[in-house]
């Protein structure tokens, strides 16, 4: 009982540090979104293709935090840890 | 409080060896399909050389902006991609909408979007030995230099992944945070019609709308998003690879 609460928690934990990989891609993102304002301010005219440029570049960037998402999915809905008691 | 997070639920098994079980994303999705068919079928029907119809000029425009946007990715030469382009796109915003009237997005499974990764893997290897042969295709794996071989075949299989769980996990994340946002409201009206009246307490009154903000983001805006960016990423792999 004991070992699985402790294997519970530190799956908690663990998920929540997984988590963490959410820094990157919120400055990433949130950079590329101020260059995109600065370039739709030097260039109204290519705005359309401005904004699809940066939501493309934005997903991309995106995808090291996504993978924290699935590992911190994976602790807390479906641990491999808990069936290695 | 009651959160409910699972996988995709079996619905039934077909009873063939030892029972091949049969998840929601599966019923889920040919139920989509034929939609999508269905609609497909209703929007080509009757189609004049000068359109009469708002149908006709529709689907005229929806091809035409599909046309267009390959073209501007992919170059004139790999037009012929469209309709595969167009289908992904297609199966994907149906999928990640499908939330909205209650279903369990199909796009929120890993195989769903692993299997369209996987075919958009399997387009690139392939068009890339059809257009540099054997030997062409092995030599990329050793450029610029052959000490980068382990990095080159790291990269080229992560793509896949990438794709697919980018897709997933956006989608998941909407999910899995719209069942927490609907415990967390059903726990605060609780509380709050508590003080009122334990006879209404059970009543979760401030589901109703609040979700709604909220649902404009992580539905309608990520499925646009995300069906935009797998169908990009299949563009510009697949164009790479046929140059």
């Amino acid at each position: 009982m004991l070992e699985r609460a402790i294997i519970l928690a530190a799956s908690a934990v663990g998920a929540g540090l997984a988590m963490m990989a959410g820094i990157g891609p919120g400055i990433g993102q949130g950079y590329a979104a101020g260059k995109a304002a600065e370039a739709v301010g030097r260039q109204p005219e290519a705005k359309g293709e401005i904004t699809s440029t940066m939501l493309f570049g934005c997903a991309v960037a995106e995808s090291t935090g996504i993978y924290g998402l699935v590992v911190a999915l994976i602790l807390l809905f479906a641990n491999p840890l808990v069936n290695l008691l | 409080m009651n959160v409910d997070v699972n996988g995709p639920k079996i619905m039934f098994r077909i009873p063939v060896a030892g029972g091949i079980p049969v998840t929601e994303t599966i019923v889920n999705m040919w139920a989509i399909m034929v939609v999508i068919v269905a609609l497909c079928i209703w929007l080509s029907r009757g189609l004049k050389m000068r359109p009469t119809s708002k149908k006709q000029i529709v689907a005229e425009k929806l091809v035409t902006m599909l046309y267009d946007l390959v073209e501007n990715t992919m170059g004139k030469r790999n037009l012929h991609f469209a309709p595969y382009i167009g289908t992904l796109f297609t199966i994907s915003i149906f999928g990640s909408l499908s939330s909205l009237v209650g279903l369990r997005p199909y796009t929120a499974d890993l195989s769903v979007t692993l299997a369209w990764a996987l075919v958009t893997f399997m387009m690139i290897q392939t068009l890339t030995i059809k257009n540099r042969g054997v030997g062409g295709w092995l030599r990329g794996f050793v450029e610029p230099v052959p000490f980068l071989l382990p990095l080159n075949i790291v990269s080229e299989v992560a793509s896949p992944i990438s794709m697919s769980f980018r897709h997933f996990g956006n989608i998941a994340a909407g999910m899995v945070i719209t069942s927490l946002l609907y415990g967390a409201l059903a726990g605060l009206s609780s509380v709050v019609l508590g003080l009122i009246s334990h006879t209404i307490a059970s009543i979760p009154i401030f589901q109703l709308g609040v979700p709604a903000v909220l649902s404009v983001y992580f539905d309608l805006f990520t499925s646009f998003l995300q069906a935009y960016i797998i169908s990009m990423l299949t563009m510009v792999y697949v164009a790479g690879a046929t140059e």
